[in-house]
């Protein structure tokens, strides 16, 4: 181990050279869209069909938002089982506007055959009718105040989540609240808000969730194929960003200082940092990317309803997380894809049943179980999840790499920690 | 008419003979030959009422007979006789009044049955209760008091009243005095009776005795030109407030007091009907996107004399200004009507209090389950550290094996007393083995435990899914947990209910008892307040946290068997209780058995009083609780009863 | 000597145990003092008062020449005040590189945006290098602080201490288990920092104390037994019948 020759002179290195896992990624991500365009209905041979554009597009969300957990979590100590809840509140910000100016549109084109003009008051009583019908209303509830207009809507993609995250996490992290007590309270408030949104009144339609959202007001005459990979793109774009952005969060200072917090808080406490600021601050962040990621998931997926709030899709972002190897930005976006997809393959019937001669598997009905206990293995037997495969490949290069597998209170696994 | 019938009815309870007495009962009959033999609800109406006053003693007998249709017409001579069937198609014909066999072996198809519909039966049912309440068994006086209880009516009050002084039973004398005074306080014969009735009945719970206050109280809307007062107004309606303007001015139109303008849709309607040469009124159609400019389009309209004028908001405004809104009561004794809102208010205090009772009751039952599904989660995160995430997944378990237990003992309260310890076996041995397999290898690392228990938890719940389907499983409690205690009207809670709290005191009893007296307990409060030492003392951790894990494990079994017997069993019931469970453990502190029932009773009680403030809304509840949980531990972030020791550094 | 710390009348209580009762100490600037006392005597508790952890029941504790109190400000407050703490048991960054460590003490802006568009300046470069000479582990930057020896991190610690620039340092038991050769290069490196600051030592080993050669104050169930040099205090009745008699 050549240590001496080690300069001390100031190290600055540019973002890319500290974090060669940036340009892996970016350079992957770009190849992915190439041969992803290369095969779709719109751009190409028309080898994948739209709605398998749509599931990709979609996997491109679910990365980011494992993006931002694993940054929570990974690097911060914080295992949110909240962050789905803000993912979903981004999706709910954009459609509101989605349904909002599609009701709009089909609303005008409907009073336009009356004898006379409708009124302003009309149109909008004609929309919120349409729109709250089924919960047996005909008001615009307030919160719909901005529902017209795109950009106050996009800028809600940000500040809701933002909102709820900073009050949230101002009130949690100023009374000390750490661990598991934090992951119940993370827990607690997401299970407050699906069923919040679940009730007729929320002014969110309750569990009828918004729909139709796949259809882009004012762009019916675009094909699917079109917009599905137009969103497909976004998606891409947004991921690329979205690790940009996380990668130079989590390098230099700041990125010592939140794992310093995740390994001992108390310590780096004493070190000067105001701890609180810094878990706000990855929080926020976090939680609105999670927004974004939400905003861009929604129209491909076309519906949102408060089910897609409940704890246990925020639970299953840790799975996807811990699969792919928290502590990593590249872990989590594996664990993301990898899990999400194998998971719509089993439970989509794409699996072949198992015939056991007695019984037979059926993967729709087994698939779960064996996610189950393939995590529970994950977590006992491979802590760094799948991209700790990468330590392995990279270990065969130079032997000299040690572990940092993440949060718990930082002490490395003493069975597996640096020779003493 | 009314008051003929009364003296009637009077004259025959006496049994004064009179001079109709000469009269037989078949004399009467046959001069009603046509209403008896095919009897309408409105043509009986009179038989009935010469029946009633011939005084006959053979009435109310034959009264019964005719209902229960048992009444024969000889087709020769029209006599009718009460028939009773001896078999083969044969019949015994008795006498209509005395009941005398007079043909024995008659062939069925000699005589014609009389068959009143289901309306004469009842008409004669009312008849009857006059007799009935008077009679010497008291099932038919139980009938006929709970006949009359069903609707009050005025005449019913003098034999009831008169009823009263010869009745046996306690029970239902009390009840006939009750009926007494609603019938007193509502149709009363002088203000002094009704006063007295309502003043009797003041602070009554019952359900029917508010109903009563509240017939007596009803009002009605009103409109007056002039201001009203006295003491039959019974609120002042303002509009805008109380009552909403466009209400209050269709009320005024409704009156006659007011031209009734046309309505937003008439208006647009005649508008699209007066559209001429693309213009309306004058307004070019194409500009009628405003409330202005159809105003002014359908004022031109109005002017032409094309439709009815528009009513002005300034003229809405004058007429409302014109006009009083009010409730009156409907009642015009003001006397009755002070004593009924003076009975009325001592009834809803005593209403209040006993929700309050009620709802305290509820809070406790909550609370006792929560503390049921809470507690095992308590001990192994107070002694552990260690969230179980599957914990949920151990309270299905056990309402499972309650069902299944079930399938092979069919008897209900044997399959509970063989489910309950079972449950906790299986569970326990379900708990020992996570620990064993997961949790112990990641000692020190709580998150990660809490995920891998998570693991297990999705695990455990697709598995009983492929076991037991989908669909709810029934734990079905055995006979004597049916029902509820009811104290009155308000105040009532399940036998299963009672049941679960018992459970909870008892298993609060043995909890307290195991650790704080016992060997085992005492080796865990050591490892909970000190692992490091407690190991150096000679006790094994690792035996003192699996056999702690097995019995949180094993109580959420329990847990589970009594959650299932007022609740459904399915596959996913376990989540419905797993962040109460939480909230339970986060509110109470961790490792304490009295701060886990601390926060149980805290969440349950905030849980119902917040229903109780909202009752539509059961799922606004929860977001409420939530709510008060992350401010609570504003205050008191370690929970009531805080720990010191490991948990206290999680 | 000018007063930098001022302790007084400070009293606090555990669940019915006093920990600290009516404590009254005085810290100047520059000066090195040792604080002993037995187990209990309330040493960790008087340092958990002063870096903000405890919240005394009583008293008063002010700071500098504003005399400022303390009692009000959170533990990163007191910290960026310039009192800095060491552990008993070396509480270092293990995932991390020396570097790291060592960076994320130097005595910079530490709000978290300033944290997120901190670029390490040549000054920063040099205060590292500095530190990690006098702390000799100049050689060991690269190195995860965690592969580090206990010895190492102890310095490390201590690195991150001098990185800090506190104007008071708290330091708990440093000297322990260090070999007698590290133990004497801990006695030349506090000394020589206590020439332009504050440094409060609490320890056990008389020895060491004594090579320190500095004012010694004498805890006792939670209050002052007695002050002075070595050689008075341990001449002193109390102090040898509570502490040096057993």
């Amino acid at each position: 181990m050549s240590v001496a020759a080690m300069p001390s002179r100031p190290v600055r290195k540019r973002l890319l050279e500290a974090n060669p896992s940036v340009a892996w990624f970016l350079a992957i991500l770009a190849l992915f869209c190439l041969g992803v365009t290369a095969l779709a209905e719109a751009t190409g041979t028309g080898a994948l069909s739209t709605s398998m554009i749509k599931t990709l597009g979609k996997t491109l969300c679910l990365c980011l938002v494992a993006l931002a957990m694993d940054v929570v979590w990974g690097y911060q100590g914080i295992l949110s089982l909240g962050h789905m809840a803000f993912f979903g509140l981004g999706g709910y910000a954009i459609g509101m506007w989605l349904m909002y100016a599609r009701t709009e549109i089909i609303v005008a084109e409907s009073l336009a055959e009356a004898a006379i003009p409708p009124t302003p008051a009309e149109i909008e009583d004609a929309i919120a009718t349409q729109i709250f019908g089924v919960v047996g209303s005909d008001q615009f509830p307030a919160i719909w105040a901005f529902a017209d207009s795109l950009v106050l809507q996009l800028a809600m993609v940000v500040a809701v989540p933002g909102l709820l995250a900073l009050v949230f996490g101002w009130l949690a992290f100023r009374s000390r609240v750490t661990g598991v007590y934090l992951s119940i309270l993370t827990q607690a408030m997401t299970l407050a808000l699906s069923l919040y949104l679940f009730q007729n009144d929320s002014g969110l339609r309750g569990n009828n969730g918004l729909s139709g959202l796949q259809n882009l007001p004012g762009l019916d005459a675009v094909d699917q194929a079109t917009v599905s990979i137009a969103f497909f793109y976004a998606s891409a774009a947004a991921l690329a960003a979205g690790y940009l952005l996380f990668a130079w969060v989590t390098s230099g200072k700041m990125g010592s200082v939140i794992r310093a917090i995740r390994d001992d808080e108390a310590r780096v406490r004493f070190l000067g940092y105001h701890v609180e600021s810094y878990k706000l601050f990855v929080f926020t962040l976090t939680a609105v990317v999670a927004g974004i990621a939400g905003a861009l998931y929604y129209p491909q997926a076309g519906i949102i309803n408060p089910a897609e709030l409940a704890p246990i899709a925020s639970i299953y972002l840790a799975v996807w997380v811990a699969i792919g190897g928290r502590g990593r930005l590249y872990g989590a976006v594996i664990g993301a894809a990898f899990v999400s997809l194998l998971s719509s393959w089993f439970t989509g019937g794409g699996a072949p049943d198992v015939d056991l001669g007695v019984y037979t598997i059926r993967w729709t009905d087994w698939w779960l179980v064996l996610l189950g206990v393939s995590f529970v293995l994950t977590t006992l037997y491979a802590p760094k999840g799948l991209g700790g495969l990468i330590d392995v490949i990279e270990a065969r290069r130079a032997r000299r790499r040690v572990g940092d597998y993440g949060p718990d209170k930082g002490a490395l696994r003493r069975e597996e920690g640096p020779p003493q | 008419m009314l008051l003929r019938f009364l003296r009637t009815l009077l004259l025959v309870l006496l049994a004064v003979p009179t001079a109709g007495a000469a009269e037989t009962l078949q004399d009467i009959l046959q001069r009603h030959a046509d209403e008896v033999a095919d009897p309408g609800r409105r043509t009986v109406g009179p038989v009935i009422e010469d029946l009633v006053a011939s005084g006959l003693p053979g009435v109310p007998s034959f009264l019964t007979a005719w209902s229960a249709r048992e009444v024969v017409q000889r087709p020769g001579d029209g006599l009718f006789f009460v028939a009773e069937e001896t078999g083969d198609d044969r019949l015994t014909l008795r006498d209509v009044a005395t009941g005398e066999a007079l043909a024995t072996d008659v062939p069925e198809d000699t005589v014609e049955e009389v068959r009143p519909n289901g309306g004469v039966r009842r008409v004669i049912g009312t008849a009857l209760v006059q007799f009935q309440l008077a009679d010497p068994d008291p099932e038919v006086r139980r009938d006929a008091v709970q006949a009359l209880s069903r609707s009050l009516e005025p005449d019913q009050i003098a034999p009831l009243e008169r009823s009263i002084p010869g009745e046996s039973d306690p029970a239902l004398k009390a009840r006939k005095e009750q009926l007494l005074a609603y019938l007193q306080a509502r149709y009363g014969a002088t203000t002094e009776a009704r006063v007295a009735a309502l003043d009797s009945l003041a602070g009554d719970l019952s359900v029917e005795t508010r109903a009563v206050l509240n017939q007596v109280l009803d009002t009605e809307f009103r409109i007056a030109e002039t201001p009203p007062e006295g003491p039959r107004v019974a609120r002042v309606l303002t509009p805008g407030e109380d009552i909403s303007r466009e209400e209050a001015h269709a009320a005024i139109v409704e009156a006659g007091r007011a031209a009734a303008g046309p309505t937003p849709g008439e208006v647009k309607a005649a508008l699209e009907a007066n559209i001429a040469g693309g213009r309306v009124g004058g307004v070019p159609v194409a500009q009628l996107s405003s409330e202005a400019a159809r105003a002014r389009a359908y004022a031109a309209l109005a002017e032409a004399g094309t439709v009815p004028p528009l009513v002005s908001p300034a003229q809405i405004e004058a007429a409302l200004e014109r006009h009083s809104f009010f409730e009156e009561y409907t009642e015009t004794d003001a006397e009755v009507i002070a004593a009924a809102a003076r009975a009325l208010a001592s009834t809803e205090v005593n209403v209040g209090l006993n929700q309050g009772l009620d709802l305290g009751l509820d809070a406790l039952s909550l609370a006792s389950i929560y503390f049921l599904a809470a507690i095992g989660l308590a001990i192994t995160f107070g002694v552990m550290g260690v969230i179980n995430m599957a914990h949920g997944e151990f309270i299905m378990m056990g309402a499972y094996t309650g069902y299944v237990v079930q399938l092979v003992i069919p008897d209900y309260t044997l399959s509970l007393v063989v489910a309950l310890p079972l449950a906790f076996a299986v569970t326990f041995g379900a708990g020992v083995a996570l620990e064993r397999l997961v949790i112990r290898w990641l000692y020190h690392r709580p998150l990660e435990t809490l995920l891998a228990t998570f693991g297990v938890s999705i695990m455990l719940q697709q598995l009983a899914k492929n076991i037991f389907g989908t669909q709810a499983r029934p734990l079905t409690a055995p006979g004597w947990l049916d029902g509820s205690l009811v104290v009155n009207d308000i105040v009532s809670i399940s036998y299963i209910r009672i049941a679960i709290f018992v459970m909870a005191l008892i298993f609060l009893a043995v909890l307290l008892v195991v650790l704080n007296r016992t060997r085992l307990g005492l080796e865990v409060r050591a490892v909970t307040q000190n692992p490091g030492m407690a190991a150096s003392m000679g006790i094994d951790p690792d035996r003192i946290n699996m056999l702690t894990f097995g019995l949180g494990s094993g109580i959420a079994g329990i847990a589970g068997v009594a959650i299932g017997l007022y609740a459904k069993v399915t596959s996913e019931m376990g989540q419905d209780y797993i962040v109460q469970s939480f909230m339970t453990v986060v509110v109470g502190g961790v490792g304490n058995v009295w701060g886990t029932l601390a926060g149980a009773g805290l969440i349950g009680i905030f849980q119902k009083s917040v229903e109780w403030l909202n009752p539509s809304n059961t799922l606004a509840a929860q977001t409420y609780m939530v709510l008060f949980i992350v401010l609570f531990i504003q205050i008191r972030p370690r929970g009531i009863v805080a720990l010191r020791g490991r948990a206290a550094e999680a | 000597m000018t007063t930098l710390l001022e302790v007084s009348g400070v009293s606090v209580t555990f669940d019915g145990f006093r920990a600290i009762d009516n404590l009254s100490i005085q810290i100047g600037e520059p000066e090195l003092r040792a604080v002993i006392g037995p187990n209990g005597a309330g040493k960790t508790t008087f340092m958990d008062i002063v870096t903000g952890k405890t919240r005394p029941d009583t008293g008063r504790v002010t700071w500098g020449e504003r005399s400022i109190s303390l009692l009000g400000l959170s533990e990163s407050a007191i910290a960026r005040e310039g009192i800095g703490r060491k552990f008993q048991k070396p509480t270092v960054f293990e995932a991390q590189s020396v570097r790291d460590n060592l960076a994320m003490s130097l005595r910079n802006d530490r709000a978290p945006w300033k944290v997120l568009v901190w670029r390490e300046t040549e000054a920063d470069a040099a205060r590292i290098a500095e530190v990690a000479e006098e702390i000799g582990l100049t050689a060991h930057l690269a190195r995860p602080a965690g592969e580090l020896s206990h010895g190492q991190k102890q310095w490390l610690e201590i690195g991150m201490l001098l990185a800090q620039e506190p104007r008071l340092l708290l330091v708990d038991e440093p000297a322990a288990g260090m070999t007698p050769a590290e133990r004497e290069h801990t006695t030349d490196l506090l000394k020589r920092i206590a020439a332009t600051r504050a440094v409060v030592v609490v320890e056990h080993d008389m020895e060491f104390v004594r090579r320190l050669g500095c004012k010694v104050t004498v805890l006792h169930e939670g209050s002052v037994l007695a002050e002075g040099s070595i050689d008075h205090v341990t001449a002193d009745r109390q102090v040898i019948d509570v502490y040096l008699g057993r």
